[in-house]
Order: structure tokens, then C-alpha cells, then sequence
């Protein structure tokens, strides 16, 4: 009895390991810092991008809600986060960053009711239209956002009074590259636990989930405001370390954008939004210096040939080698039974 | 006093009647079962049951508490939970993790977003008494779509048990099951504890008569017969209506 309990205990636990590759990567994004000391710039905005990508994530890898609405939450916390720091209400950046993802999250959270009803489509719909009402009011209220000129005039004040944003954006690489670890370590704590084994639960069946006692609904309610606080603080960095923010933040550029990104990485295991954020602005970076022009022809194509090849179907090629390896498994050692793949029905709603 | 009661149970879609006036009286403790044809509604009745669907008129009452306007989680916490007709698992995860899953949500650690799966030892110690009792413990680190089918059916069973129900509603539990595996689920669902009631939708009349203690018979969406297995056996009217069309097909 013991022993299976602690092979039980393990096993479920053990999911949560850190592997030697994941401390690899955080060694290596640390170490960027010191290795490119010129590319501190477009590191920001990439730490930045993936941190919003991972707020995505959460959403879609492991809930099943699809979203073009997170600039809503990145806009909103953007603008917060301008708005106290030109006006003085709060100095302490990290104080105004928490502050803006709580913002973000208080939106997240009243516009949750919205995207439970209804499929994918209803959900991108909707999800959309509060991105877009919300880009329309800052043009509206420009007397408060400075409308199409920006926000002009902010400062931000030294994090902690002490570390001051310089403009070669050392600073700023490093307060956005701690923030990105803090947020995933979070949101990874929040995946391997029971409560993200019941957003699994709700995202593989979500008829079954509420047959076992979840409350499927305050689940999704609690995994969106969750995901519009991460977007929120991405947005809130935005601003920090360009000590400007403007209309484009809320634009649905920003959402599709958010998408492709996390095309490219792949949803549902963290990384995705990371390493799809890396590709997407080294690729930007890279293509705009050949064809300042039409770089967008070239990730267009990228776009095209990527989901061509079936980049999302990597986890699904796994799951057939897995397969095999059980068959094969099964063929050697005969007292298992055959296993083959049995019909398991799962419904969305 | 009846542990699961429903009163003039009505489900309509548009002018279509699935369930009509389904007054169902089931005791603690009762190995209860629900027969009838094909399209009887014998499904609509459970998913009422459940939740799953919200009826037209009528009252359920569960351990005598009116349960008619509660969600489905809201049910299973009160100690219902049932199993479905076609799985309804979670193809991705592992049995361990679905019975996890659903240990976590009764002990009301589901939510916990702090504290690792694996790490409460109230659950870990329930999810290892549940994959003993339905025998997984060979399958349980597999993922869930590869399974033999057999294998699938009992861990339908086990994570409506892993809710620890009063009431466990088993939606034929045995179809599908290859005869290999069959034996296996039969004593399973022989050997659940005498103090859940539990209520059996099957097609399988060997089965119904060998652990049934009382039958009722549903037809065109309400109640026919209800009675014990031997008076429903010698009814005329269930011959000519379940027992013939049954030969007949």
C-alpha cells in the first residue's frame, strides 16, 4: 500500500520537475544579459512579447479559449501604467507594474462572463469587439491618452529608487527579463497544479469535468483574469521601458500578432510563447534588414509553411511514436495486453 | 425515506417529449435498474438527474433536498456522480490523473493553484484505495486514448466512484465491453460498496436481473412498470413491449 502511494505522490509530482533543459534555458536567457549587451533593445521588446504570449498560453494551451482580445489588457495596463507615472500618483515602477496587472486582471475578470458562453468563433468575436471598444475609447478620451500623438511626458522613476532606466536599456532589459521569470515561475507553479489539472480536465472534456465536481465555469473565469493580469503586466513593462505609450498597444495587430507568435512556438507546455517570441522578433529583425520594406511578405510565408508542416501537430507525432513504442512494448513482453487505440469520445460543451 | 426521488419529471425539446411525467422513487442502498427500448429516454432521465440538462417541469430530490436548480458539479458534490454511455474520459491525461482529478475536487483542494498535484496525502492516499479497488495500477501511468477499451469502461466507473457518491448512476456500463473483459467489470461493479445506491441504465438483461433488486421499466418517456425484478419479469405488458421488441431485433 505505501509504496504505491509514494509512486503515486512521485509520479503526479515528478510532472513538475524542473529538466536540465529548462535550467539551461533560463541560464542562457540570463546569461544574454552579459553575452548581448548590444541587443538589449530588441531583447526588451522580445521579453516583453513573450511574456504576453505566455499570458495567451494560459488561455489557449491550457484552457481552449481562443482569444484576438488580449491587447485589450496589454492596452489598458499600458495606459495605466503611463498615466500614473506622468502624474506622479505612483513613483515606485514595480509597485505601478503590480498595480497595472491588477487593472488588467479587474477587466479580464468583468469581461470573463463574456467569453464563457459560446465556441471558438463567438469567443474571437467577442473577445475582439472589447479590444476594439477599448481602442476606439482611448482615441475618443485623446485628452487623457493623447489620442494619436501618444502619451507623451512620462518618466519613470529608478525601480526601487535605486536602479535608473538608461537609454541604452540595460535597465530595462533586466527589470523585464526578472519580471518574464517571476510571471512564468507563477504560471508554472499554477499549471502543475490541481487547479490546472482541472483546466486540463475542462479543456480534454469539459461535459466530464463538470460529471467530477468542477465548477467548470469559475474555472475559466479565474484562468482568463489570471491570463489579463499577465498580459496586463507585459503591457505595463511596455510602457516602463520606453516611457511612452500610444494607440497601437490596444490595436488587433497586437492580438494577431500574439497569435502567430504562439504559432510558432507551439501552445499548451510554457515555452511555446518564449521560444515562438524569440524566433518571431529575430525573425522580424533579420528579414526587415534585407527587405526593410516587405518584411511582412517573408513572415507571412514562414506563417503559411509552418502550419503546412503541421507545427502543432508536434505533440500529436509524440503521442503516435508513444503509441508505438506501447505496441511494440506490448510484443515483447506478450502477458500485456494489445493496446490499441480505443475510441475515446471528447465533446466542447 | 427514498434517497433519490424525482416528481413529475418533463423534458421537452421544441414538440418533442423525451421524458414525461417520470415519477421515480429510488431507496438507499437499492440496486435500482432502468430498462426500456431504444430511444425510451432513459439517457434524458439520467442527464436530469445529473444536470446536464435542466427540465421542463418537475422536482428531483436527492437525500431530501430539492436539487432541481443545481449545476452538475453542485450534484456530484452533493453525492451523485455517474458514469456515461459512450466514454467520456480525458484522452490526454493518465487514469491517475483523472482520478486525481476528481479526488481533488471532492476533498476541495480543486482550485489549489499554489500547492502541486501529488503533494496532499489525503489525495495521493484516496487516488492509490481507488486504482487498488478497480484493479489500474498496471495502466495508470498510460495516456488515457491508448487504453484497452475494457480498461476505459472501468475507469469510466472509477471516477465516478473516485467522487464518492450516495448515488452512483451507471449509463450502460458493460456496452461495448469485449467478452475477454467483460467478467472483470461485471465483478467490479458487483463487489461497489453495499452502502452506495446506485442506479443501472442497461440494455443487458442478464446483467439487470443478476444485480438488480428493483426494475423500472420506461417507454416512450415515462414510466411503465416498477417493481421487483420478478413481478417486472412476469409482467405481460413488459413482455410485449421491452421482452418481444428485444427478440424481435
Amino acid at each position: 500500500m505505501r509504496p504505491l502511494a509514494d509512486e503515486v505522490s512521485a509520479y503526479l509530482k515528478g510532472r513538475a520537475r524542473w529538466s536540465p533543459l529548462e535550467i539551461a534555458f533560463w541560464i542562457f536567457a540570463f546569461a544574454t544579459i552579459w553575452l548581448f549587451p548590444a541587443k538589449h533593445l530588441i531583447l526588451t521588446e522580445t521579453a516583453i512579447l513573450a511574456l504576453f504570449a505566455l499570458s495567451l498560453d494560459l488561455i489557449l494551451g491550457y484552457a481552449g479559449i481562443l482569444s484576438l482580445g488580449q491587447a485589450a489588457f496589454f492596452g489598458l495596463a499600458g495606459y495605466f501604467a503611463g498615466l500614473v507615472a506622468k502624474y506622479g500618483f505612483v513613483e515606485e515602477p514595480v509597485v505601478a507594474l503590480v498595480l497595472a496587472g491588477v487593472a488588467a486582471a479587474a477587466l479580464g475578470f468583468i469581461t470573463s462572463f463574456l467569453v464563457l458562453r459560446g465556441s471558438d468563433l463567438t469567443r474571437l468575436m467577442v473577445t475582439l469587439g472589447v479590444s476594439l471598444m477599448l481602442g476606439e475609447l482611448a482615441n475618443r478620451y485623446s485628452n487623457i491618452t493623447g489620442g494619436a500623438d501618444g502619451l507623451q511626458g512620462v518618466t519613470i522613476e529608478p525601480i526601487f529608487g535605486r536602479f535608473r532606466f538608461d537609454m541604452y536599456g540595460h535597465t530595462g532589459y533586466i527589470y523585464s527579463l526578472i519580471v518574464l521569470f517571476v510571471c512564468f515561475v507563477i504560471a508554472r507553479r499554477i499549471v502543475y497544479s490541481p487547479f490546472g489539472l482541472s483546466l486540463r480536465g475542462v479543456k480534454g472534456n469539459s461535459l466530464r469535468a463538470s460529471a467530477v465536481g468542477v465548477p467548470v465555469k469559475w474555472r475559466l473565469v479565474a484562468i482568463y483574469t489570471v491570463s489579463a493580469f499577465f498580459a496586463g503586466i507585459a503591457g505595463a513593462l511596455l510602457t516602463q521601458t520606453t516611457a511612452f505609450c500610444s494607440l497601437d498597444v490596444l490595436s488587433l495587430d497586437r492580438s494577431a500578432d500574439l497569435l502567430l507568435v504562439l504559432i510558432l512556438g507551439g501552445t499548451g507546455y510554457l515555452y511555446g510563447g518564449l521560444i515562438g517570441a524569440v524566433i518571431y522578433k529575430f525573425l522580424q529583425d533579420w528579414i526587415a534588414t534585407l527587405t526593410p520594406q516587405y518584411w511582412q511578405f517573408w513572415i507571412g510565408l514562414v506563417l503559411v509553411v509552418i502550419v503546412l508542416i503541421g507545427r502543432d501537430r508536434i505533440g500529436g507525432g509524440n503521442v503516435a511514436l508513444r503509441t508505438y513504442i506501447a505496441r511494440l512494448g506490448a510484443r515483447l513482453m506478450p502477458r500485456r495486453t494489445d493496446r490499441r487505440e480505443a475510441p475515446c469520445r471528447f465533446s466542447k460543451q | 425515506m427514498p434517497i433519490l426521488e424525482t416528481i413529475g419529471l418533463e423534458k421537452r425539446f421544441g414538440g418533442i417529449v423525451a421524458a414525461q411525467n417520470v415519477s421515480l422513487t429510488i431507496e438507499k442502498g437499492a440496486r435500482h435498474a432502468l430498462i426500456g427500448p431504444n430511444g425510451a429516454g432513459k439517457t434524458t432521465v439520467i442527464n436530469l438527474l445529473t444536470g446536464v440538462l435542466k427540465p421542463t417541469a418537475g422536482t428531483i430530490m436527492l437525500d431530501g433536498r430539492d436539487i432541481t436548480a443545481l449545476d452538475p458539479h453542485q450534484r456530484v458534490r452533493l453525492g451523485m456522480a455517474r458514469t456515461f454511455q459512450i466514454n467520456q474520459l480525458f484522452p490526454d491525461l493518465t487514469p491517475l490523473e483523472h482520478i486525481g482529478l476528481a479526488v481533488s475536487e471532492r476533498l476541495g483542494s480543486g482550485g489549489d493553484w499554489w500547492r502541486l498535484v501529488g503533494s496532499k496525502s489525503a489525495v495521493t492516499g484516496e487516488i492509490v484505495e481507488i486504482v487498488e479497488r478497480f484493479r489500474l495500477a498496471d495502466v495508470m501511468h498510460e495516456r488515457t486514448a491508448i487504453l484497452p477499451y475494457g480498461k476505459q469502461r472501468l475507469l469510466e466507473i472509477a471516477v465516478a466512484f473516485a467522487c464518492r457518491p450516495h448515488v452512483l448512476l451507471l449509463d450502460e456500463p458493460a456496452a461495448g465491453v469485449p467478452e475477454a473483459e467483460r467478467h472483470d467489470l461485471l465483478a467490479t461493479i458487483a463487489a461497489l460498496p453495499a452502502e452506495v445506491t446506485v442506479l443501472l441504465i442497461e440494455h443487458d438483461m442478464d446483467l439487470v436481473f443478476s444485480f438488480a433488486d428493483r426494475i423500472s421499466v420506461l417507454v416512450n418517456g415515462s414510466l411503465f412498470v416498477d417493481g421487483a425484478p420478478e413481478e417486472v419479469a412476469r409482467d405481460p405488458r413488459v413482455k410485449a413491449v421491452y421482452l418481444g421488441e428485444e427478440a424481435d431485433a
